[in-house]
């Protein structure tokens, strides 16, 4: 059914332990996101150490979808420079609105490929995608603050 | 209970093949249209297009009489004294907006104040944050309370003598309140307040009329009383209405034009600037046409019989959390299962062919009092029938199902 393509269990145990729940104290970047079609809100906190996502976390309320992608995200973002993320948040954009499903590269492959059922759900997307565009927007505006640690 | 098999023959797109299972739950978001409605604009685009108010030719007025019939049609329907306090808008969101600019720039002062309630839709509450912004005035909020009514009683204490206008639903879109609008409007007319009514999710489902409420404004939209999208209506009394400047400037809206200064046209089409949707009119006025054949009190006992049939069958699942009052209600019935998320339902429901609503339903100050992110909605109308009622129980009972090791 094309339901359990949508809640696959690797949401599922996000959604019910998700990981790198709460927020960081003196963050260098802090966001906080809301979906305006659901009401859903994110609060997006990273801490950044040469140019690197030295840890993340959130926080907020959201459908499934939204926690488990969070969830999921703040794991797959650890440790990678700012290029690097950006590519990666391409590749899940991709995946949940085209379904091409691309290796973000690393382990935990199928973590990833759990969200490619999305792309049969044109209205969840956002769901999806509000972690991501919170990081992105985040991330961006740290650059502008902080020119020098993005080099 | 009016005979739904019938009527679900007057709408083509029940007979879709990709929707002959659908249970559409969200008319109050916006109502399908019957093929009366269809036709009715097909009928003037092929015969009578043209211009209107503008032509010297015969099918410019007959144009022009089809557009000032639809305008003295829904005159009739509300109980306005005179077509000509009817104005044409694209939806009810931008009659209320003309009433927020064209009136409250001109009538409402720094210091003054204006009442809303936090029942309002987005649309009959962000254009008065913006007008008391502009204006220095302060907005007032009449709240309700636990059952999701609201008390004239309370009025009370917020009305004084620089109140210049209570914003206020005639029944919720969230929770679906009817409110007893004549107790409210009584009392701010004695305080010297003008009223706004927002008839969105009145209109559509029972009788209303401007006159015997002493209504000043009643802003309502077409697509949610089976008309087109795109055709809404403004009705003010006419001393207001003339005390207002025009909202929009351009064609038609003029009386005559200099280098630099221009007079503005009669009421209400000193209102309509440019061409405006006269397919939209004439649908709107097919629409009435439709739902007065069936008898406004009929589809009110057809959808008041629904709704309470709704609460009796979803109050028996375990986990469900009703929202709103139990009688004295509109057909939209908003609700939440045990923990799990209105979209996710939705989603599952929309596997069953089952259409309901989910979100903050643009109400956000009712979900922030309700201490919920969003809810699920189900909404009845004339086409709906006991069986969609009972195939959205059994949906929700097996969504429970589904989700329950997610809970």
């Amino acid at each position: 059914m094309a339901l359990d393509q949508l809640y696959q269990e690797v949401l599922l145990d996000h959604y019910k332990q998700p990981r790198n729940k709460g927020e960081l104290a003196d963050a260098d970047v802090r966001l906080e996101l809301k979906n305006p079609f659901c009401g859903d809100e994110i609060l997006l906190t990273l801490k950044m150490a040469e140019g690197r996502i030295a840890a993340a976390a959130f926080s907020g309320h959201g459908c499934v979808i939204s926690q488990a992608s969070a969830s999921v995200m703040t794991e797959k973002i650890k440790g990678l420079r700012v290029e690097e993320v950006e590519e990666i948040a391409g590749k899940f954009a991709r995946m949940v609105k085209e379904g091409r499903y691309e290796p973000p590269g690393g382990e935990e492959l199928d973590e990833f490929a759990a969200f490619s059922g999305i792309c049969e759900f044109p209205t969840r997307v956002k769901c999806a995608m509000l972690a991501w565009r919170t990081l992105l927007q985040g991330l961006q505006t740290h650059a502008h603050d902080h020119p020098a640690d993005h080099d | 209970m009016l005979d739904t098999r019938q009527i679900r023959s007057d709408f083509p797109l029940f007979a879709q093949p990709e929707n002959r299972d659908l249970v559409y739950l969200d008319s109050a978001a916006t109502a399908q249209r019957p093929r009366q409605v269809l036709s009715a604009m097909e009928q003037f685009y092929e015969r009578d297009n043209a211009n209107p108010h503008r032509g010297a030719y015969r099918l410019a007025e007959r144009a022009t009489a089809a557009y000032e019939a639809a305008r003295s049609r829904v005159a009739g329907f509300i109980g306005a004294g005179r077509s000509e306090e009817i104005i044409f808008t694209r939806n009810a969101t931008e009659a209320i907006n003309i009433v927020a600019r064209a009136w409250a720039d001109r009538h409402v002062n720094a210091g003054d104040e204006i009442m809303v309630t936090e029942l309002e839709h987005h649309s009959n509450l962000v254009p008065w944050q913006m007008a008391a912004q502009r204006r220095g005035a302060r907005l007032r909020f009449l709240e309700f309370d636990a059952s999701g009514r609201l008390d004239p009683g309370r009025m009370d204490t917020l009305l004084n003598e620089r109140t210049r206008l209570l914003a206020i639903t005639q029944t919720s879109n969230a929770l679906g309140t009817i409110v007893p609008l004549k107790d409210f409007i009584d009392k701010a007319h004695a305080a010297g307040a003008l009223v706004l009514v927002d008839g969105a999710q009145s209109v559509p489902h029972m009788t209303v009329d401007v006159q015997a409420l002493d209504a000043d404004f009643l802003a309502f939209s077409g697509h949610k009383m089976l008309g087109p999208l795109g055709i809404g209506v403004l009705y003010g009394k006419m001393a207001h209405l003339q005390a207002m400047d025009p909202f929009l400037f351009g064609g038609d809206m003029i009386s005559s034009v200099d280098y630099l200064h221009s007079d503005w046209n009669e009421v209400p089409w000193k209102f309509e600037a440019g061409t405006q949707n006269v397919a939209g009119a004439v649908g709107l006025a097919a629409a009435i046409d439709y739902l007065e054949r069936l008898g406004m009190a009929a589809i009110a006992a057809h959808t008041h019989h629904l709704t309470q049939l709704a609460l009796e069958r979803l109050g028996e699942i375990a986990g469900i959390t009703l929202y709103g009052p139990r009688t004295e209600r509109g057909p939209a019935l908003s609700f939440n299962l045990a923990s799990i998320h209105p979209h996710d339902l939705a989603t599952f429901l929309d596997q069953k062919q089952i259409a309901i609503r989910s979100g903050h339903h643009c109400a956000q100050v009712v979900m922030r009092k309700l201490r919920v992110p969003a809810t699920a909605r189900a909404s009845f109308y004339l086409y709906n029938d006991e069986q969609d009622v009972e195939r959205l129980a059994g949906g929700l009972l097996q969504a429970k199902d589904y989700f329950k090791k997610w809970l």
